[in-house]
């Protein structure tokens, strides 16, 4: 298959390109998501992105929680954003970090103010972006302006023999084409860590990469009751009749082809060195991976299932294949692509790659992912520790 | 013809069922994605979608190899043919 050159984005202030143009109401913290969610429903075309964090926070999970909030409002699926917050001080933080991108942001504190004036002050705020925003039109960009992230989700045998390496095929055909690629879920290399360590591009890159798999094994050793049983892998991985971990990483693995990873990237931190692959330090959870993924620019997600995950995020497209007959029957309306011809030998790996490399692109020029039309949103912040 | 199973690797010692379902005793094609080659075994229980059969006889400590790497120790010995899952396999890790 010729593989098109470009796709229809929407072209941000600072060179970047979008799949989507959401104007959202970013709350800083858990109590002004009532406000945040006032404004969304007084304007309409805003979206709220309530969440349960960013009180007390301290340390290293207090910078997360900023590089999460700053990177959502920065990513080039957001045309703009109103953030809200309980002070004035860490709302301002936010605001500044993503105002670096040229877009318009302004942010309200409610303290002194209260809910009613807040959300009449940032309502006002948020019809003039909404409007401004609507005016966008979709121009043609380059398909190296394409970020794609990936990650996968109960997760079953079907995920490693077929949709997986789907998404490995696709990722060394765009490779090559210069576009932004990332994988994460770091427990779930368990097993494949010293496979997964020899793709780094560098030995830093690799190097990075082990020590970053160490730290979160130890995590999970310190904390662990018992064998991780139905947590890692899930009753839902067992069910699609995945037994270890190690089973479960090497099916994972195949998700990356045969790239080669240039860097290992901080939970949603930017990465810097160009086109290529990286690997995020992320958890396994779906919906807490594919928010950091989506925090640090990803613009287009592709998800594979066994099983049937289900889910979304606010501001970045989730593509779901699955090459799993049953839930392509019982599950339809989760799944974006049907790959399940691999298993019963119509369909080899390249025609599945380029399948999924036209369905990506099409959501990418605008087309609805099952997981917008369903109205999944999930967002979901990684908490590092308890707060102070 | 109807390939009942596929395995990754020829190094492997189990294979995925890819069919709905394959019943006992049931002679199987066995697909080997590395090398192309097609090979028979006959099953000794019901194995639905996506979980394993053993492709030789496997004792107790032995090593389950999927992808040709190590994915778990059996832990109860299991005859060709048979399921293999949780109950006859355990993590090396956690």
């Amino acid at each position: 298959m010729k593989i098109p050159k470009s796709f229809l984005g929407y072209r941000r202030e600072n060179g970047r390109a979008g799949t989507r143009n959401h104007v959202i109401i970013l709350p800083v913290d858990d109590i002004s998501n009532a406000c945040a969610e006032a404004v969304a429903n007084n304007i309409k075309g805003t979206m709220a992105l309530p969440h349960s964090y960013g009180r007390l926070q301290f340390g290293a999970d207090l910078e997360l929680h900023f590089r999460t909030m700053i990177g959502t409002g920065k990513n080039p699926n957001v045309a703009a954003v109103i953030v809200i917050g309980i002070e004035p001080k860490w709302t301002q933080k936010i605001v500044d970090g993503i105002a670096i991108t040229g877009k318009p942001v302004e942010g309200f504190h409610i303290e002194q103010t209260g809910d009613i004036g807040t959300v009449m002050k940032a309502s006002k705020k948020a019809q003039e972006f909404v409007m401004w925003a609507s005016e966008k039109q979709r121009e043609e960009c380059p398909i190296s302006d394409l970020w794609i992230s990936v990650k996968c989700g109960e997760s079953d045998t079907t995920s490693g023999l077929a949709s997986n390496p789907t998404v490995g095929n696709l990722m060394d055909k765009l490779e090559p084409l210069g576009v932004h690629l990332c994988f994460g879920e770091t427990s779930e290399l368990t097993g494949a860590e010293t496979i997964c360590a020899k793709r780094g591009a560098t030995p830093e890159a690799s190097e990075k990469f082990l020590k970053t798999w160490n730290a979160y094994n130890n995590f999970i050793l310190k904390e662990a009751t018992n064998d991780l049983s139905e947590s890692q892998p899930t009753a839902g991985n067992i069910a699609g009749g995945l037994t270890t971990i190690e089973e479960k990483a090497f099916g994972n693995f195949q998700k990356i082809g045969s790239c080669k990873f240039i860097d290992v990237l901080e939970p949603a931190e930017e990465p810097k060195k160009g086109k290529g692959l990286y690997f995020m330090d992320t958890s396994s959870a779906a919906a807490e991976c594919v928010t950091l993924q989506a925090a640090a620019g990803f613009n287009i997600h592709l998800f594979p299932t066994g099983q049937g995950n289900i889910v979304g995020n606010p501001i970045e497209p989730v593509i779901k294949l699955t090459a799993n007959p049953l839930t392509v029957k019982t599950m339809s309306e989760h799944i974006d692509c049907d790959v399940s011809k691999i298993l019963s030998r119509e369909m080899n790996l390249s025609e599945a790659g380029d399948e999924l490399i036209k369905i990506t692109l099409k959501v990418a020029n605008g087309r609805l992912t099952c997981a917008e039309a369903l109205g999944h949103k999930e967002f979901v912040m990684t908490k590092l520790y308890r707060s102070a | 013809m109807t390939t009942d199973v596929i395995i990754h690797n020829e190094r492997d010692n189990v294979g995925v069922v890819v069919v709905e379902k394959i019943i006992s005793k049931q002679q199987c094609s066995c697909w080997i994605m590395e090398n192309n080659k097609t090979v028979k075994i006959q099953s000794i229980n019901e194995i639905p979608l996506g979980h394993k059969i053993a492709m030789i006889d496997l004792s107790e400590g032995d090593t389950i190899l999927k992808y040709g790497h190590d994915i778990g120790k059996v832990v109860k010995s299991i005859k060709k043919g048979e399921h293999v899952h949780v109950h006859n396999v355990k993590t090396k890790r956690w």
